[in-house]
């Protein structure tokens, strides 16, 4: 254990011990709330994160194309594409701004979602790229800390991943699985994937189409949404 | 008129000029013996070649259209302390990364300033973490995405842990510094565990 998750159970070790006493602040790196069983609540929510924005560009994908543009936008599409569904959806952002890591973070637990989406994109690659975090597994706790709260989620999470592989997998879009330490997807209290998307690179299924391309994105988010249809009825189990 | 007193008084003097000229020269011929022994005494450096004869390591290269990690065996002749070892393993990664052709291009050709050891204290084996300090060019030349700088940083692991099996950990700095991600994804604050990035027997990443 860290030295920075260790200060976090420690802050949340002394706001238990003082319950009794009101809280002189709240602590900077809070625990986040986590029901015992089920792990979200009854609702079915999704959050979509849009990375990057405002002053933090993300990836140049083209001299003319952001990182932090194309994911606001697969964000917008795929929130309603979900609400046509009857999915109820938090976004972390709507506009050309950049919360911090921990505010997007602190949106998605509020709204204690049954799948959370990070989306990006990038130039390298073909296809989409599915991430989950690189946490072990850990038991569910009735207090998580921060930095690590993905941990508790890291089955569920995987699940949601390969419902997503197999929703992509019927669109005939190439997908590349993996793990890794992003942020702020440790910080999510919910299932939680990693979705960056590529341009598709020929193939033997598939021919060559830019990220941008609008045929190519409405794919992709109807993937996304038919996986997240599929997930409403699977998440519970 | 010269006395005899003041007779006297030069030729102390003179006296007393001589002998500090000597000790001088004795204190200079013992500084230049003390710098010629610390010379000779230093460790080669790589650039002078002095090194152990070529033997087989393994680099682990990335394709970022599977997400996989390549094993390539090069003969390579390696210096012989741990820091120079492992600085010549990435080098030669990053020449791979840079090379044409390359299946996980980065157009830099030289990506690691130095990488330096630390004891796992609670290692029983002796394990060390490897301090890897990539250089400012590299991050900059690394594209950017999750894929593509999560390969990179597995690379680096993946290649270290082959070569070098006592690096249990690993964390990077840029240009000396810490930094909270390579390219704008993946995360550089955490210390890595090098046997997350073991490539056996699945390829890291691999999806269909």
């Amino acid at each position: 254990m860290r030295w920075t998750e260790a200060a976090a159970l420690a802050v949340i070790l002394l706001g238990c011990a003082q319950a009794q006493t009101p809280p002189p602040q709240a602590p900077q790196m809070p625990a986040v709330p986590a029901p015992a069983a089920p792990l979200v609540r009854p609702g079915f929510v999704v959050v979509l994160d849009a990375a990057h924005g405002g002053s933090d560009p993300g990836a140049h994908l083209r001299s003319d194309l952001q990182e932090k543009d194309v994911t606001l936008a697969l964000s917008n599409r795929l929130r309603s594409a979900l609400r046509a569904r009857g999915i109820d959806v938090v976004t972390t952002r709507d506009g050309d701004v950049n919360p911090s890591m921990a505010d997007r973070a602190g949106t998605a637990n509020h709204a204690a979602a049954a799948g959370c989406l990070v989306i990006h994109a990038t130039a390298t690659g073909s296809g989409v790229h599915l991430f989950t975090s690189s946490l072990a597994q850990a038991a569910p706790a009735r207090m998580l800390p921060w930095q690590t709260a993905q941990a508790a989620y890291v089955t569920q999470s995987l699940k949601l991943e390969s419902e997503i592989d197999s929703a992509l997998a019927h669109a005939q879009i190439p997908v590349t699985l993996g793990r890794a330490y992003v942020q702020p997807m440790d910080s999510l209290a919910c299932p939680a994937v990693a979705v960056e998307m590529a341009p598709l690179v020929a193939g033997h299924v598939t021919e060559a189409r830019g990220i941008s391309d609008a045929g190519y994105q409405k794919s992709v988010v109807d993937a996304l949404s038919a996986a997240l249809e599929s997930w409403r009825s699977d998440w519970k189990q | 008129m010269i006395t005899r007193a003041h007779k006297m008084l030069f030729l102390v003097m003179l006296l007393a000029c001589v002998i500090m000229a000597a000790v001088l020269i004795r204190l200079r011929n013992r500084a230049q013996d003390r710098l010629q022994a610390e010379a000779s005494a230093a460790p080669p450096s790589i650039a002078e070649g002095t090194s152990t004869p070529p033997r087989a390591v393994t680099l682990y290269v990335p394709n970022d259209l599977d997400g996989s990690l390549t094993a390539v065996e090069r003969n390579l002749a390696l210096p012989g302390d741990n820091n120079a070892e492992a600085r010549v393993l990435l080098e030669n990664l990053v020449e791979a990364f840079h090379a044409p052709g390359s299946t996980h291009p980065i157009d830099v050709a030289s990506g690691v300033n130095d990488v330096y050891f630390l004891p796992v204290p609670q290692s029983a084996g002796g394990g060390q973490e490897a301090v890897v300090d990539l250089s400012g060019a590299l991050a900059a030349a690394q594209p950017s995405g999750i894929e593509p700088e999560t390969l990179t940083l597995l690379a680096v692991m993946a290649t270290l842990h082959a070569n070098m099996p006592q690096i249990t950990e690993v964390h990077f700095l840029v240009d000396g510094q810490p930094r909270d991600t390579l390219a704008g994804h993946a995360d550089l604050t955490r210390t890595y565990m090098a046997a997350e990035a073991n490539p056996e027997p699945t390829p890291v990443g691999a999806g269909r």
